[in-house]
């Protein structure tokens, strides 16, 4: 069994370097952001020993582990989505930019590539 | 019928995992980055139900159980989403590293629980694992959160060190592995008491010596080892979801730390046993003022980008402590209804991560066709007619071309290669190099001496009044 799980483990950093190393520079705060999220995994954890947990001392540390895991996956996922959300390939017209006339945008779609 | 049931939470585990895996492929496009989010989320949600459907076939469960369930989700998950919810964009990565420390926290508590528990019964392998994601959990935990303290400003960015530093890190992780090893012959509380507390101690005192322009590297790779914990804790509890995940953490966390150090010219090691200072220590010693430097007027400025026909923004660490993503992009939207063509060049490590820059400029609306990679935009510099440079200093110093400067061999943007160049920028302040940058004693360099945020609105003001 134990050997399995290592096996699993390994294998699963392999998948992980390919995986990542493939992202563009673009994405790595989000990227970081996504990782950070996934690892909130660990509120299975928190479930589990909440589960078994049989006294006072038990309960507590698994109150802890399972609020501090939520924390890491609700706000890891969202503080991603919002990250995301704004990549937009054109922008809508600035509303909080100031003094700027909303026409004025979309006269150039180019990618800049020309001289 | 526990076989069978066993097998199905196994595959959805398995799926979850597929999940993760795919969401993180996803995100290789910024088109299909919002989709990998989702998926990801949906893996997760999976895997959480299948743990709670696995509690309760085991039926071990007591009702304050589910009580602290419940109410841990309720006030941890609340957290989470209200401040991830508030956060301001340029307090990002401390968030990040908040959420991560609180991730490596509760992977810490899993073996700590179980820790507490053991009997002599336990095989050495499983009292390996827990120990390691004591160890691990706890020094993630602390670190995170003096990182976090560092970006926000709550403690002195400037590298805390004193003399034996090294000497006594070295003393502190010999201790957490040797009592700990000890423990594993004979566990005790006492001695988990010890490895919790060293551990704790030992991430405090492993980032205190890092200067603040160092902490995205230490976040990144504290984000590595929450992976690693998780994945341990999975070995402590048997469980394949928290193994594959933590894994595949472990090694984002890892690839990006590489990255952002490689962009830097440094090592992970230099970095770590604290390098060259901080830049926002330093930014603030010299004067603004210094041989052969031209300053510019804000009109003056405005008329040179109204009349270019090409121009590329450079913003950099200034930009964003000023939080003037909005004016920038204010200013460029201005440029390009007068047909200017302008885009912005992105050193792989402006801002405070990478790929910082790309999310504030994203916050300003700037569709990111616009925002170009430094391979990509380093040909077109000689084509420009005026560089912007905004509040970015050591990756745009021609120095680091030459050897024997503290940033020889760092890969910069070629700047230097455009027709004129702006630089906006507080004060003739260093980097976190700490040296001189030989661009802003060009020639064909201005400096407009301004905050990122007041200079760019009142570039776009002058622009506006003057050629309107």
């Amino acid at each position: 069994m134990l050997l399995t799980d290592f096996i699993i483990f390994v294998l699963s950093l392999w998948v992980g370097f390919e995986v990542i190393s493939k992202v563009p520079a673009t994405l790595h705060t989000p990227l970081m952001s996504a990782a950070n999220s996934i690892h909130g995994i660990v509120l299975a954890g928190g479930i589990v020993i909440a589960a078994t947990a049989h006294n006072v001392v038990g309960y507590i540390l698994a109150f802890v582990a399972v609020a501090f895991a939520a924390m890491n996956v609700v706000g890891g996922y969202v503080v991603t989505g919002r990250m995301l959300k704004m990549f937009k390939r054109r922008a809508v017209p600035a509303s909080q930019a100031p003094a700027i006339d909303p026409s004025s945008n979309g006269s150039s779609s180019k990618a800049g590539a020309s001289a | 019928m526990t076989g069978t049931f066993n097998t199905v939470i196994q595959l959805i585990y398995l799926a979850a995992a597929s999940c993760f895996v795919l969401g993180l492929h996803l995100m290789n496009n910024p088109a299909t980055a919002r989709r990998g989010n989702q998926v990801s989320v949906a893996g997760m949600v999976a895997a959480i139900v299948a743990t709670i459907v696995l509690v309760i076939h085991l039926g071990m469960i007591t009702a304050t159980g589910w009580a602290v369930i419940v109410a841990g989700i309720l006030i941890g998950g609340g957290l989470g989403l209200y401040t991830a919810r508030t956060v301001k964009m340029t307090a990002m990565p401390q968030l990040v590293s908040v959420f991560n420390a609180v991730g490596g926290g509760a992977a810490a508590l899993v073996a700590i629980r179980d820790y507490s528990d053991l009997g002599s019964h336990v095989a050495a392998a499983t009292s390996i694992t827990t120990l390691l994601d004591v160890i691990i959990g706890s020094v993630t935990f602390s670190g995170s959160i003096i990182a976090a303290g560092k970006l926000q400003g709550l403690i002195t960015s400037a590298p805390v060190t004193f003399p034996g530093a090294r000497i006594v890190n070295l003393a502190l992780a010999a201790v957490a592995v040797g009592v700990g090893s000890y423990s594993i012959a004979s566990p005790g509380l006492i001695d988990l008491g010890v490895v919790i507390a060293v551990s704790l101690i030992f991430g405090v005192s492993m980032v205190m010596p890092i200067g603040g322009a160092d902490m995205p590297v230490v976040i990144s790779l504290l984000n590595a080892f929450t992976g690693t914990a998780v994945a341990m804790a999975g070995f402590v509890i048997n469980n394949t979801g928290l193994i594959i995940a933590g894994a595949l953490v472990g090694a984002s966390g890892g690839i990006l730390t590489k990255l952002m150090a490689d962009a830097m010219n440094r090592s992970i090691g230099n970095i770590m046993l604290g390098g060259f200072g901080s830049g926002d220590a330093a930014a603030a010693i010299a004067g603004p003022a210094g041989a052969g430097v031209q300053s510019i007027a804000a009109d003056d400025a405005a008329i040179q980008l109204a009349y270019a026909s090409k121009v590329i923004i450079v913003p950099g660490y200034g930009l964003a402590a000023a939080q003037a993503q909005h004016e920038v992009a204010a200013l460029a939207d201005l440029l390009e209804s007068r047909g200017v063509d302008v885009s912005y060049a992105i050193h792989p490590v402006a801002g405070r991560m990478p790929g910082h820059m790309n999310v504030l400029l994203a916050e300003a609306n700037v569709p990111y066709p616009l925002l170009k990679e430094m391979d990509e935009i380093n040909p077109e510099f000689a084509r420009t007619d005026v560089a912007l440079v905004i509040g970015a200093n050591d990756v745009t110093n021609p120095a680091a071309r030459r050897p024997g400067t503290a940033i020889s061999g760092m890969p910069i943007l070629d700047v230097d290669a455009a027709k004129s160049i702006i630089v906006i920028k507080r004060s003739m302040g260093h980097g976190y190099a700490g040296i001189d940058n030989e661009l802003y004693t060009n020639p064909k360099t201005s400096m407009f001496f301004a905050d990122a945020k007041k200079g760019l609105a009142e570039l776009a003001a002058s622009v506006k009044t003057l050629v309107g």
